[in-house]
């Protein structure tokens, strides 16, 4: 227990305490004048809002992905479930690079979409491609266990009781599965927020256009203005904390509900 | 509701689970499919609930083809040997979901909902469990749960796979009392499966025995256990003393030694003989069909148990029987055992 709570405050707290030791250099009004800056709040919009944007679409892509990999047999479904794992295990840069790559104006998706007029390299619609990539696994992840332990008797006690297939999706799998997606929600939402590598090469990270909050960090730490850095960085974290800390009750909230004792 | 079952065969890949199966349930019965695992009961009864197809035959409810019909469709309610309530959902809920699920056109107002969900927790005494979550009951309370779940859509059919076979000895003694109780109170045909014969015997009007994906034999409880109809059933309810004998000349014979019995028709060769413990009457040596020396005697209850060591088998092989405790037996003892009922079933019959 002790032992637990020491690692815990070597490992995250006092770096984290060093973030605020850092940040109360300046002063109340050099802190707000840094952090409502429009370049600030432009680069957390982004961040927070695109973030929270990939996560919703991860959430409904990956519980397709589930669906697919848990309920069907098909030929390669092992690769197929093997592959969800790439944005985990690749390096974020190499991500960054093989997507700009992709959705560069000649490249073999960004060349069509270009066609249609959509630009996706080098807008934020970029950063939105690139934290859905790197987010997915986190949904697929945790919900696939769930499914997979999830009882068929429930479906065909449900069926018998004459629900059609359409209610036992929405009435009985989805409400079991709901503390899964709303913890991969967080984690792919968490991810995509503090996602830096493979976002930087595909944003084009022009000022109030497509840069992020954790770059606009860089810039500020190699411009040698570490107190401004921190400062972006501490509303990060407020506003991180808040939202899991958020997502926490809820999921607590859906556990609670759907607590198993066997 | 009549069920009609005819020339069921299913198969899961070289595995028969239904051999060509036939059976009749008539309306208002409670009947009791017994038999070991593996012998194709639940598969029978899903077949019946729509849960599973059949790859040949029929079933009809009330001579209108059942397998035309989804399970949602056939009114069929179905309890679950692990409950499967829904987690998520209150004890209400639960039992409200197929009134909830109907479509819009038939169902019922909130209040008509309400009414009956309150009714029907109150027939399964669990009225103050309503606000709950199925986590909070015990293993009884849940599977009372599912039966009223089960009993919310008016099925026309009760079926039920192993109700009490996760449930402890005491709770499933009360519970089988109780679904009785419950069966005499409302009278829906009833199906249950289950592989312990102290159950089926107990709570059913008719019994249907099923080994390796056939049906043995179906009886009231009495008749299965007076009068199997093969070895298998002898084997399987009740306890039975088998002993390997031969029939030449109409003579029973053990070992090198010939029977005082009665062969009654039984064909020439290898069969074997069947005796319940407590049909085989001890007496002094020389007086019965058996003889043996007394190894063991245990006394508890109303009656006594004795270790016999028949004589005149080969190997020697050991019996247990039942004896009235007021039989002087101590081992060593050589006494002679006559059957007073006993059955022969030729070999692999």
């Amino acid at each position: 227990m002790g032992l637990t709570l020491t690692w815990l405050s070597l490992l995250i707290l006092i770096p984290l305490a060093g973030l605020f030791v850092k940040t109360a250099e300046l002063s109340l009004s050099q802190f707000i004048d840094t952090v409502t800056s429009n370049r600030t709040l432009h680069a957390l919009q982004i961040s927070f809002g695109l973030a929270f944007a990939a996560a919703l679409v991860n959430l409904v892509a990956g519980l397709l992905i589930v669906w697919a990999l848990v309920r069907y047999r098909f030929p390669g479904r092992r690769i197929f479930d093997a592959i969800v794992d790439i944005p985990f295990a690749l390096p974020t840069a190499v991500a960054g690079i093989a997507l700009t790559t992709l959705f560069a104006q000649q490249g073999w998706l960004g060349a069509p979409l270009a066609a249609l007029g959509i630009k996706v390299a080098f807008t934020p619609l970029g950063i939105f491609v690139a934290m859905i990539f790197i987010g997915i696994p986190f949904v697929v992840r945790t919900v696939q266990p769930v499914l997979i332990d999830l009882d068929v008797e429930l479906e065909e006690a449900a069926a018998c009781l004459g629900a059609s297939r359409w209610q036992i999706i929405t009435r009985v799998i989805i409400p079991s599965l709901t503390p899964a997606i709303l913890t991969g929600f967080a984690l792919a939402f968490a991810r995509a927020v503090g996602e830096y590598g493979s976002v930087i090469f595909i944003a084009g990270n022009l000022p109030n256009v497509s840069e992020i909050a954790p770059l606009l960090i860089v810039i500020r730490l190699s411009e040698f203005r570490y107190a401004d850095a921190t400062a972006i960085a501490v509303v990060m974290l407020v506003a991180s904390f808040l939202i899991i800390f958020l997502l926490n009750r809820l999921q607590r909230w859906a556990q609670i509900r759907a607590l198993s004792v066997g | 509701m009549t069920i009609e079952v005819r020339n069921i065969i299913k198969r899961f890949g070289g595995f028969t689970a239904l051999d060509n199966v036939d059976l009749r349930v008539e309306t208002g019965e409670l009947l009791a499919l017994l038999g070991p695992s593996g012998s194709g009961k639940t598969t029978l009864l899903r077949i019946i609930a729509g849960l599973d197809w059949p790859d040949a035959g029929s079933v009809s409810f009330d001579g209108e083809d059942a397998l035309a019909r989804g399970a949602g469709e056939r009114h069929v309610g179905f309890v679950f040997q692990h409950y499967a309530l829904f987690r998520h959902m209150s004890v209400f809920e639960n039992v409200a979901f197929g009134l909830r699920v109907q479509p819009r056109a038939i169902r019922k107002s909130e209040a008509q909902i309400k009414a009956r969900v309150k009714d029907l927790l109150d027939l399964v005494q669990l009225d103050w469990l309503a606000d709950r979550y199925p986590s909070q009951l015990s293993g009884g309370q849940r599977q009372r749960i599912a039966l009223a779940r089960a009993l919310a859509i008016e099925p026309r059919i009760l079926l039920l796979d192993e109700p009490f076979g996760a449930l402890d000895a005491k709770v499933r003694k009360e519970l089988r009392k109780w679904l009785r109780t419950l069966h005499e109170e409302i009278h829906v045909t009833s199906i249950f499966v289950t592989h312990d014969q102290e159950e089926a015997l107990e709570v059913a009007n008719r019994v249907v025995v099923m080994d390796k994906g056939k049906i043995e034999q179906i009886g009231s409880p009495g008749d299965v256990y007076e009068e199997p109809a093969t070895a298998f059933v002898h084997g399987f309810i009740g306890e039975s003393i088998v002993l390997p004998v031969e029939i030449r000349d109409g003579r029973v014979r053990l070992g090198d030694r010939e029977l005082n019995l009665d062969s009654r028709d039984a064909r020439p060769g290898p069969s074997k003989l069947f005796i319940r413990r407590h049909d085989l009457a001890v007496g002094p040596s020389g007086a019965g069909a058996l003889e043996g020396a007394v190894k063991h005697v245990r006394a508890f209850g109303p009656t006594q148990r004795a270790d016999i060591l028949l004589s005149a088998v080969g190997e020697g092989t050991l019996i247990e029987i039942d004896a009235p405790r007021d039989r002087d037996l101590k081992p060593g003892d050589i006494v002679s055992l006559q059957p007073r009922r006993y059955r022969i079933f030729a070999e692999g019959a």
